[in-house]
């Protein structure tokens, strides 16, 4: 092999590793509860066929972000996306291990919980700043959306420019209301989803493919 | 002994003459000497996500619980540094206008409007 083939082909190589687009990171994000975990579970349980983490109705049951890498969305029209979906725990800014002893978990756990869920929510946030290419932020549509935190965390991915798809979970549930979330964020598209029963997926998955694609 | 809980008023003068890092060490070391701390001008969203980070790993049993937060909205991109211009100039997106935090175990916002915050407060 001639040298201009040879510095041909480590061009490139350099050119292709240097641009070389990694897959999107899409964030799920929101405030402990919202149903995060099983919506996770649920997109890639539905693309891979795999699960991603236990659930529960205890706060905090993410401690640690989740990620499941090379998730390969696809529609009809042969429009596909492949993603890392990042679990994370639920955002908030107080911890107290006294709430967890409310669930019935004795003192140690319930301070060892609170320890994890402070790293992971404070991991959460540094990964947002740094590792995260666009967002789905969950909300649990049977409570009130006008939090503070909410509002704070959905500023906060505005003024990095990623894209966002709110969806308002647990339709399955009576007293739900995805209007109250789309009055609340009319910015973004808000997708009313059960993560539990699986209710409205492939309009999530559509709205995936045109924001994350 | 006075008891009672102190409120501190940050001007806005002060809060622009300081780093992330030393509105955030400022803040949050009063608040968890169970003080209120009243930010004439809010914090932007990058130094609102540093402090909810910073927040947690502060966070010990039976110590410091976390903070509570209440904030306006910006008026406009254009009035705090945000929109094309303060897009340009680095300024990533509307800050905030007068915000009010205090440790978690003793406030407890009541009532937040567009235009009113009300919060209850209670000594330790």
């Amino acid at each position: 092999m001639n040298l201009f083939i040879r510095t041909k082909k480590r061009l490139s190589k350099f050119l292709n590793a240097f641009f070389k687009k990694r897959q999107s990171r899409i964030g799920i994000y929101g405030p402990p509860n919202a149903g995060k975990t099983t919506l996770s579970n649920r997109i890639v349980r539905d693309w891979t066929g795999d699960a991603l983490g236990p659930v529960s109705e205890i706060p905090h049951e993410t401690r640690r972000a989740r990620r499941k890498e090379g998730i390969t969305i696809s529609n009809q029209n042969g429009n596909t996306v492949t993603i890392d979906i990042v679990d994370t725990p639920g955002v908030t800014t107080k911890i107290d291990y006294q709430e967890f002893i409310e669930y019935g978990m004795e003192k140690d756990d319930a301070v060892k919980r609170a320890r994890e869920a402070t790293e992971g929510v404070a991991e959460a946030m540094h990964w947002l700043r740094e590792d995260i290419d666009g967002v789905i932020y969950m909300l649990d549509a049977t409570l009130d959306p006008f939090t503070q935190v909410n509002i704070m965390l959905v500023g906060i991915i505005e003024s990095r420019d990623l894209p966002v798809i709110i969806v308002a979970n647990k339709i399955d549930l009576p007293d739900a209301s995805a209007s109250a979330i789309r009055k609340a964020f009319p910015q973004h598209p808000v997708i009313p989803v059960s993560g539990l029963e699986g209710n409205n997926m492939e309009e999530l998955y559509e709205k995936m493919l045109d924001y994350f694609g | 002994m006075i008891q009672g809980v102190q409120i501190d008023l940050i001007s806005a003068d002060r809060l622009d003459n300081m780093t992330t890092m030393e509105k955030i060490r400022l803040i949050l070391d009063d608040v968890m000497e169970g003080n209120i701390v009243v930010l004439e001008k809010g914090l932007t969203p990058d130094e609102q996500s540093r402090l909810i980070e910073i927040t947690m790993l502060e966070i010990t049993p039976d110590g410091f619980s976390g903070i509570e937060m209440e904030t306006y909205s910006a008026k406009d991109a254009g009035s705090s540094g945000g929109g094309l211009f303060g897009r340009l100039l680095g300024k990533k997106g509307p800050g905030t206008r007068m915000t009010v935090i205090g440790p978690a175990n003793q406030m407890k916002t009541i009532k937040k409007d567009k235009d009113l915050i009300s919060a209850w407060v209670s000594s330790r």
